[in-house]
């Protein structure tokens, strides 16, 4: 089975499983789109950023984002999960125009569907890990004593149950990146997005991140968009999109048609 | 990989029939390459050969080969010498990526396109590998670690190449005018 075969098989499999109510976009020869980019373009200032990025990514997928440094591959996550508005273009999530939206439900959106897992964690300093853990929850109203359960849950499956009551500070690069992931996957995301999530720890810890992370995205079915640098990274997921000069692609789709196609 | 040197450590910690050898090297080195019968039989003969093992005892059932072979002394400071012994890095200079990126350079080829359909190939082994990794045990692990590692290195070759295609292009440019 070629690569595209097996991921075409996989994705269509992981939408009769998972998204049956989302209002996909027709990509031809794929797998409905959760979300989607289309010519997107972004620039600060003179600097060009993002220079088009066309491409989908299906419920329930995982997709590398890879390309050098300053290649765009952050800017490209931030206008993806609505952070940053893009000068031109579109980003659809669940048939929906993320640009389109007014700011408030904008942000209600980014909290009820989408998880965040950044390099340096990120952490509130002030609170313990299981607040922190649990803070997406309360954001979205959920009272303290089920949210902290509920965070608990997945502080105990990321193996960090044991620093719940101590504060950011106080806990390794490693298990701090953990208790980050917990925090994303807490309100039941429906897209994660992760960014060099593991740019920040030895090998070790970073691939033990990588095996929890993904396998709590495949069992709850959310998606996750994960930019790397690192091809041991990349391996995780299900495919990957190449960020160069601003430009990101699927290399497995259409090919250049002069002289492409030669190796 | 010597496999004459592998049955032979193997050995060292008993005697052993062939088919058992055979097992033991497949469960532990074999991966996707395990011995054929022949392979084992024609080196357990050129070993005896050497006087670095001898028939410990012939059994008489079933199968084509009953012997039971024992390592010799011989063997054991062979395969000390062995182990003491450093190997040769791999030099990695004849690359057959960079012959083709050259070659599609100065055919007027799309040297970005070869690059991009390398790197979808190294990360599709890589994803396989890293499967295979996290359902293994520590052995399997390290024996993928030892591929992945490897297989990092080509990619942020092809990642440097790829940004360095335009100057390699002008450079062979110069060389044919």
């Amino acid at each position: 089975m070629t690569a595209r075969a097996a991921r075409t098989a996989r994705t269509a499999g992981t939408d009769a499983a998972h998204a049956p109510d989302v209002p996909g976009e027709a990509v031809p020869g794929r797998a409905p789109g959760l979300l989607t980019a289309t010519a997107l373009h972004k620039s600060y200032g003179a600097t060009p950023a993002l220079a088009g990025a066309d491409f989908s990514v299906a419920a329930g997928e995982i997709v590398a984002v890879m390309g050098p440094s300053g290649s765009g591959k952050s800017t490209l996550l931030h206008c993806l999960a609505g952070i940053v508005p893009p000068d031109g273009g579109s980003v659809r999530y669940a048939g929906r125009e993320l640009s389109a939206l007014p700011d408030t439900e904008r942000s209600a959106l980014r909290r009820s569907d989408f998880g965040f897992v950044f390099q340096f964690g990120q952490l509130v300093p002030e609170l313990t890990c299981l607040e922190n853990a649990a803070l997406p929850l309360r954001l979205t109203g959920t009272r303290r004593r089920e949210a902290e359960r509920r965070a608990a849950e997945w502080l105990e499956r990321l193996e960090v149950a044991d620093v719940r009551h101590h504060r950011p500070g106080q806990v390794s690069g490693g298990q701090g990146q953990r208790v980050a992931v917990a925090r994303a996957l807490v309100g039941g995301p429906r897209v994660i997005f992760a960014d060099e999530p593991t740019g920040a720890l030895d090998s070790l810890n970073g691939e033990r991140v990588m095996e929890l992370l993904t396998a709590a995205a495949r069992e709850t079915g959310a998606a996750v968009v994960l930019v790397t640098h690192e091809s041991r990274v990349a391996a995780y997921s299900d495919r990957e999109i190449v960020v160069r000069d601003g430009i990101a692609r699927d290399p497995l789709g259409p090919v250049p048609a002069a002289g492409g196609g030669t190796a | 990989m010597s496999i004459s040197h592998a049955l032979l450590g193997l050995l060292e910690a008993g005697p052993r029939h062939g088919y058992d050898l055979k097992r033991s090297y497949d469960e532990r080195f074999g991966h996707d390459k395990p011995l054929h019968y022949g392979q084992v039989y024609a080196t357990m003969s050129r070993l005896l050969k050497n006087g670095l093992v001898e028939v410990d005892g012939v059994e008489s059932g079933e199968g084509p080969e009953r012997k039971r072979y024992a390592i010799t002394e011989a063997g054991v400071t062979d395969v000390a010498q062995w182990l003491r012994t450093p190997e040769k890095p791999e030099p990695y200079l004849q690359s057959v990526l960079y012959t083709k990126v050259v070659l599609a350079l100065l055919s007027g080829r799309d040297a970005a396109a070869l690059l991009d359909t390398q790197r979808a190939e190294h990360l599709r082994l890589m994803r396989e590998l890293t499967r295979r990794k996290s359902g293994g045990d520590l052995a399997d692990q390290l024996v993928c670690d030892h591929a992945l590692f490897h297989l990092e290195a080509d990619l942020r070759w092809l990642e440097l190449t790829a940004a360095r295609l335009d100057r390699l292009a002008a450079r062979l440019g110069e060389r044919a005018a």
